[in-house]
């Protein structure tokens, strides 16, 4: 599609629109942004004048990229989006392919599948910590039915770290359902018809119609997760802060952990460059696929 | 044929599995919140116990929450209700006009959507302290725009494409000026994506607590920052942490029973069409 035709094309009414958006982007979204790298380079304590803060160079990053820790942490990270994102979209795609159509009441459902993304994080760390509470949580007493053994779920590393894993399979495989639904419902409808009087079975048709038509959503919704999992933060605070030991300390976690209460500010921004970059290289990815902005064109 | 009813049985008893593990977890929190603390410790998995409002009633009493519930409510309001003018505006002046310039601020706008939080959290302290914005309201609700800003010119800039451009151009030739085409014209048509977006945006600044908690004090704290510091004084008072959380959980959980439709678009914007 080429670009809509403008109505009026003077440069001063477009920037008298665009301004005031701009300018707070600018001053508090991309400043900061910039001073994160900035922060990087200079050796500075929190509530003392910026004016004091000394120049240190590359000390920063060479001390973090040395360090053995923040390597565990970005294994940590990327574990955690391997396993939930591909645990996601299997689950989410599965669900949509099995469950598409026309089946009276789906609305309903479908409301009551956005209901878990919705739910603030500090609502869903708590419910989840309560949930896996080795004393008193419901997960326990449902294990006790069956006559599986009490766990400490979020006092052991491995099921600390599945139960990081399970709570955001929880809140976000209803988000690759939804956009997988409504991948499937913009397939024209003649394609599928043809295809079927054909005679491809379901198996046939899934594989070789409507998985490919749909190529284009499965990956943007992949991309779209897995920046999202790169980023994750608020729930894992609430649920383990990280803990046991290290065993749930995403990038996040251990940035907001070296600033707020390793005081080292310098070292944190030197981890958020690597994690900037690992999101920034992930948003390329998907705006190669799809820049809804860049020129008029509208997702496709 | 009977395979046809047993297969659609199937579905449907799929779907209600789906429910149930969607909506158990919220269930679970909402049922708590009404249990004594006795019954937290003894009644595990069960349903059935005398309901009481006593988690709620020492919550809601609590000396402070009225004002982080006021600072909640003025937070979320006030971004949403700016993010959607700054937001509608520059979706109208990307979509509509061609300038220099204008690919470098798409580019950086999509950019800003996905920057880690955990990444500004730093910098956001020091240059707020030093514009003397720390601690304040208005200080967050500045941050929260700028959060909330890319993803709102993104959503609306495709309702805006969809407006019929002849219309704005009968209007200029009628003399209204573009302002007044943007008012008269173009703002009552993109309504639906203004409900989305007015959705999302809330429901961040309602919900967020990571930035808040590092830019707020004890006079400025917005309800999920309350709850954050309130988990370790409370140890395992699991009714009130649940009555707490029911709280703050409730505003946008309405908002999907009020508006699933706008929800659903805010969703799946920019990759599917319609």
């Amino acid at each position: 599609m080429a670009m809509t035709p403008a109505p009026h094309s003077s440069a001063r009414t477009a920037w008298f629109f665009i301004l005031p958006a701009a300018i707070i982007m600018l001053a508090a979204g991309l400043y900061p942004v910039i001073s994160a790298i900035r922060l990087g380079f200079y050796d500075w304590s929190m509530g003392t004048p910026w004016a004091q803060a000394r120049w240190t160079g590359w000390t920063s990053f060479q001390i973090v990229f040395g360090d053995p820790a923040v390597w565990r942490s970005l294994w940590t990270t990327l574990k955690f989006a391997a396993v939930s994102v591909s645990a996601e979209m299997f689950l989410g795609v599965a669900l949509a392919l099995a469950l598409e159509g026309n089946i009276r009441g789906m609305a309903f459902f479908r409301t009551l599948f956005i209901l878990p993304m919705m739910v603030a994080p500090i609502a869903v760390g708590l419910t989840w910590r309560y949930l896996f509470d080795a004393q008193f949580g419901p997960i326990n007493a449902l294990l006790a039915v069956f006559g599986v053994a009490a766990k400490g779920w979020l006092a052991d590393e491995t099921l600390a770290f599945a139960a990081i894993i399970v709570s955001d399979i929880w809140q976000w495989t209803p988000f690759v359902f939804i956009m997988v639904i409504a991948g499937l419902a913009s397939i024209d409808s003649s394609v599928l018809e043809a295809a079927r009087i054909d005679g491809a079975r379901w198996w046939t048709l899934t594989r070789r119609v409507k998985l490919p038509m749909i190529a284009h959503v499965l990956a943007i919704t992949l991309v779209m997760r897995l920046i999202d999992a790169f980023r994750v933060l608020e729930v894992i605070y609430v649920l383990t802060f990280g803990g046991p030991g290290d065993s749930t300390e995403v990038l996040s976690m251990y940035i907001y952990k070296t600033a707020f209460i390793g005081q080292k500010l310098g070292a944190a921004s030197a981890i958020s460059v690597l994690l900037l970059a690992v999101v920034m290289f992930l948003t390329w990815l998907a705006l190669r696929m799809s820049n809804p902005l860049a020129d008029g064109e509208n997702g496709q | 044929m009977n395979g046809g009813r047993l297969l659609l049985a199937a579905r449907y008893l799929a779907l209600a599995a789906l429910a149930v593990l969607c909506v158990g977890p919220i269930l679970v929190m909402l049922l708590t919140s009404f249990k004594t603390q006795a019954q937290t410790f003894t009644t595990g998995l069960s349903f059935l116990f005398a309901p009481t409002l006593e988690n709620y009633r020492d919550v809601i009493f609590d000396s402070s929450f009225g004002r982080y519930l006021i600072n909640s409510l003025i937070v979320g309001v006030v971004a949403t209700l700016l993010t959607l003018l700054l937001g509608c505006m520059a979706a109208y002046g990307l979509a509509r006009f061609s300038f220099a310039g204008r690919r470098t601020v798409a580019y950086t706008t999509l950019m800003l959507r996905t920057v880690p939080l955990a990444v500004v959290a730093v910098p956001v302290y020091m240059i707020w302290s030093d514009w003397h914005l720390a601690n304040s309201l208005g200080g967050l609700i500045l941050l929260y725009i700028a959060v909330n800003l890319p993803f709102t010119i993104w959503l609306l800039y495709g309702f805006v494409l969809q407006v019929p451009v002849e219309l704005e151009e009968a209007a200029a030739i009628d003399g209204c000026r573009p302002w007044r085409v943007f008012l008269r014209i173009v703002l009552p048509l993109i309504r639906p994506g203004l409900a989305a977006a007015a959705i999302f945006t809330f429901r961040i600044a309602w919900n967020e607590f990571i930035l808040a908690l590092v830019l707020t004090d004890r006079s400025t704290r917005t309800l999920p920052v309350a709850a954050s510091l309130f988990v370790t004084d409370i140890g395992v008072e699991w009714g009130k942490l649940m009555a707490l959380a029911s709280l703050i959980a409730l505003p946008p959980l309405a908002f999907v029973f009020l508006a699933a439709r706008q929800v659903i678009s805010g969703l799946t914007a920019g990759a599917v069409k319609g």
